[in-house]
């Protein structure tokens, strides 16, 4: 169920608004879209990796002789086939990765710093002969001592994963080694004497697990390195123009030569923006003859040795005065980066106080490295940690306040012209907008919805609550290019280099018809190779539909010149004089439809094709407000969610039903993590639970169907009013799910999972 | 003149000012007129000639792409965040 709450006068669109069918559907449906998996080549080899069964370790020394000498096996690389990159830094998604660790990440070089890191690779015939080749290769390894938990390796005598990093403050480096990699502060006016002062102050400590994505596609690449030192490579990526460049980096070969094609994509999340398996398949490619070597991982591997997001340990301190008005806040934030610096903590200092208008500030947000795999990007990095913790703390001090706990979200929240808490002034936002739209939604002054676990209602320990939470994203622009071509039948080709995760081809080929004024199903949307289109960011920080649709507006606008031309041409009128609406192009009562004028085109001049390339900073943040009500059994301490609704500032839906899919899913990732998600480790540092059996996300029979509630506050930065909608829904869940837990047991959840065992442990029955 | 938020962690560099009022057309120019106020001050936002990668311009509630050569107005507001990254 969906319903949606137009807050400005959208304009009469054609093509905007409505739910046209996807221009992949039909061959996902049939099994005949191509992803990483399908790529055959002639001459194919397999690749396998070798992975460290160690957290922490030097590597003494790697014998490769045997696997070489194996029939069937036709290359081995190890760390030292590859050049050192500098500790250049390079764009990746919306941020920046250091090269340098991504290619120790990709393959270790004298030490292991994670339990599955890759010491090895190697090709063979067949996918047996390259695992039997692993188990031929002999790895020395001197055993280091190891740490896991973040506060743990923040201490002076911790175990050092990098001798050579210093904590840097603003670009001041420490003198000594640490692991912690980046201290981050935002202040403003002065905490303590506004907590001095605050009629209540609530403060709580929180800790969070490492998650993971959960994309169901694992990470998979295919690559040739021919002859002439071109290389192709064929992958499952959100960013193949980033990966094209952290390729050049980590193979020491300049971009000209490197041709990266992005497969379809099994899910993304933020995982997939940087490589792990192409720059084996290429050396291992190279080193084989030039011969194709593809790869992929299996689930363990993707769980143990890729980009989940980070644990964390969050302490917040809120004040308000005795009018319900928040007066200071104050956060200091941990979170784990693995085993290379770039966590997404300053993400989560971004957003922890985001939606609300708060006079007094003190973030203090810590980047630090433990033995673990590199966390990686997820869907609003690092906003879902800091939302569990600050949202928790809100709920609490209204209940205090004896506030409704929207009503006090909608006191305190930001508007256009408010400060946020690091600095800046909000532009026109949605936040209040989607909190009263929340607060006026059925479901927030039904009854709690009935029991699933309890139907007749006579079990005691079944306790019931609701909860609700807020949330925060920054979304994100990004360069993007693109170009059509328009066909003698009408129809419009599009060429684009966002790679379709969540139906950007239907969003972006909608946004071209809307501005040239022909149908959706009119425009032929296709993603190309890295050689056949211009540059483009990645498809993620929510940038896309926004981003890329901004080019597709004026590509429209571009060809609908040229056509306005060429119907001048045939009315010996000139161009400024031709009219063009809804696909019709007219001039002192004479007319002729696109279609009409498409059919014309050799005898007015030729093909008419657009180009473009376009970055807007315009793309203005996203808020959520979420409803969850649940279930508790305080016996198993299972939970069970029994209704969930989510209100969203969505700018302008292009697809609603894909908008509503955006907010479903993003729910859905998030109640997981609430729930169930986290990496469990031994005292060793091994990865017990590498498997969707004991990893577990949820399923459709876990959850309710969940309702959404579109907000349309359009956004002033772009033609049709987009903001990016992919990531603010996962950031509000887990607050809401751990106040409604508080509701229905009357215990608050300071940790992520509130798995049953934790539930039991907040009721004292652990 | 612009007015300059100063990083929490720089505030150290100004005596403890949080905000300064600073004249000049673009970015870069601002921290040069920093920088012959609180020496050092360059340094701490800039590398080989650019904003250190890990920093993103905020002017006027826009995040900027063109970090030193990003315009600036006479009212502008001008903050130095961490440049975050999405999924």
């Amino acid at each position: 169920m969906s319903s949606a709450t137009p807050t400005i006068e959208k304009p009469p669109y054609r093509v905007v608004g409505t739910r046209p069918i996807r221009p992949d559907g039909v061959d996902k449906v049939t099994g005949r879209a191509i992803f990483g998996a399908d790529v055959r080549l002639s001459g194919l080899l397999h690749g396998r990796v070798l992975r460290s069964p160690h957290a922490h370790a030097r590597i003494k020394s790697i014998d490769t002789r045997a696997a070489e000498a194996l029939p069937g096996v036709k290359a081995v690389v190890t760390g030292h086939d590859f050049p050192d990159p500098q500790n250049k830094v390079a764009a990746s998604g919306e941020g920046t990765v250091n090269l340098r660790s991504l290619a120790h990440n990709c393959i270790a070089r004298d030490k292991v710093l994670y339990f599955g890191h890759a010491v090895a690779a190697v090709a063979a015939t067949t996918p047996n002969i390259a695992e039997e080749a692993l188990k031929l290769i002999t790895v020395e390894y001197e055993l280091l001592p190891h740490v896991l938990d973040v506060r743990e390796a923040m201490r002076p005598d911790a175990p050092l994963l990098h001798d050579d990093l210093r904590t840097n403050e603003m670009g001041q480096r420490a003198e000594t080694p640490s692991n912690i990699a980046n201290h981050t502060r935002h202040e403003r006016g002065d905490v303590n004497q506004a907590f001095a002062e605050a009629a209540v102050v609530v403060e709580r400590e929180f800790r969070t697990s490492m998650v993971h994505q959960g994309y169901i596609e694992p990470q998979n690449g295919t690559a040739l390195w021919n002859a002439d030192g071109q290389i192709s490579v064929w992958c499952s990526t959100q960013a193949p123009f980033d990966e094209r460049n952290q390729l050049a980096e980590i193979l020491g070969m300049p971009v000209s030569k490197i041709k990266v094609t992005p497969t379809e994509i099994g899910g993304g999340f933020g995982g997939k923006l940087s490589v792990f398996l192409e720059p084996l398949a290429a050396m291992l490619s190279k080193k084989a003859g030039h011969r194709p070597v593809k790869m992929a991982m299996n689930r363990a591997e993707v769980l143990a040795a890729t980009a989940p997001t980070s644990g964390s340990y969050i302490r917040v301190k809120i004040g308000a005065d005795k009018n319900g008005c928040i007066v200071a806040a104050q956060a200091w934030m941990v979170y784990e980066a693995g085993a290379f610096p770039g966590s997404p903590v300053d993400a989560g200092a971004g957003v922890i106080f985001a939606p609300y208008r708060i006079p007094n500030v003190l973030i203090d947000a810590y980047d630090v490295v433990v033995n673990k795999p590199r966390a990686g990007a997820y869907r609003a990095p690092g906003a879902t940690n800091a939302a569990f913790a600050s949202e928790s703390v809100i709920d609490e001090l209204a209940e205090k306040l004896g506030i409704d706990p929207l009503e006090f979200r909608i006191l305190n929240g930001a508007k256009e012209g408010d400060r946020r808490a690091d600095g800046p002034v909000y532009k026109r936002i949605g936040f209040i907008e989607t909190a009263q739209a929340a607060k006026a939604h059925p479901h927030y002054s039904a009854p709690l919805a009935p029991s699933r676990l309890d139907p007749e209602g006579k079990n005691p320990a079944i306790k019931r609550g609701r909860g609700v939470a807020a949330g925060f994203w920054f979304n994100w622009g990004g360069k993007s290019s693109a170009w059509a071509s328009l066909n003698p039948d009408g129809t419009v080709s599009l060429i684009e280099g966002s790679p379709d995760i969540g139906g950007s081809r239907a969003s972006i080929a909608m946004q071209l018809a809307e501005s040239l004024g022909v149908r959706a199903e009119d425009v032929k949307p296709a993603v190309v190779d890295t050689d056949s289109v211009g540059y483009n960011d990645a498809t993620g920080g929510s940038r896309v539909t926004f981003g890329t649709g901004w080019v597709a507006w004026r590509l429209g606008e571009k060809l609908k010149q040229q056509l306005k031309a060429r119907a001048a041409l045939l009315w010996e009128v000139t161009p400024d004089q031709v009219k063009a609406e809804a696909g019709v192009f007219s001039c002192n009562g004479r007319s002729i439809t696109l279609k009409e004028l498409a059919g014309k085109l050799d005898e007015t001049g030729g093909p008419i094709v657009a180009s473009d390339t376009f970055e807007s900073d315009e793309y203005g943040p996203g808020f959520g407000v979420h409803i969850v009500d649940l279930e508790v059994d305080t016996e198993t301490g299972k939970v069970q969610i029994l209704r969930y609704t989510a209100a969203q500032d969505v700018g302008t839906a292009i697809h609603p039903a894909y908008v509503e899919g955006q907010l479903q899913g993003g729910v859905a990732q998030g109640i997981g993590w609430a729930l169930n998600e986290e990496f469990v480790y031994d005292a060793q540092g091994h990865l017990l639970n590498a498997s969707f059996l004991d990893y577990r996300i949820p399923t459709a029979l876990d959850l309710p169907m969940i309702d959404t509630v579109l907000v349309e506050v359009p956004n002033p930065g772009h033609p049709y009013g987009v903001r990016g909608v992919g990531e603010t829904p996962i950031v509000p869940p887990a607050g809401a799910v751990a106040n409604a837990i508080y509701h229905a047991i009357g215990a608050r959840m300071t940790a992520l999972p509130m798995s049953p065992a934790r539930i039991l442990e907040a009721q004292g029955k652990a | 003149m612009a007015r300059v938020w100063i990083p929490a962690l720089l505030r150290g560099m100004t005596g403890g000012q949080s905000e300064i009022e600073v004249a000049g057309e673009t970015v870069g120019a601002l921290i040069d007129q920093l920088e012959a106020r609180y020496p050092g001050i360059r340094e701490r936002l800039v590398e080989a000639g650019r904003l250190r990668p890990n920093i993103a311009v905020v002017v006027d509630g826009t995040r900027s792409r063109q970090g030193l050569r990003q315009p600036v107005s006479e009212q502008s507001e001008v903050h130095f965040v961490p440049a975050i990254s999405g999924g």
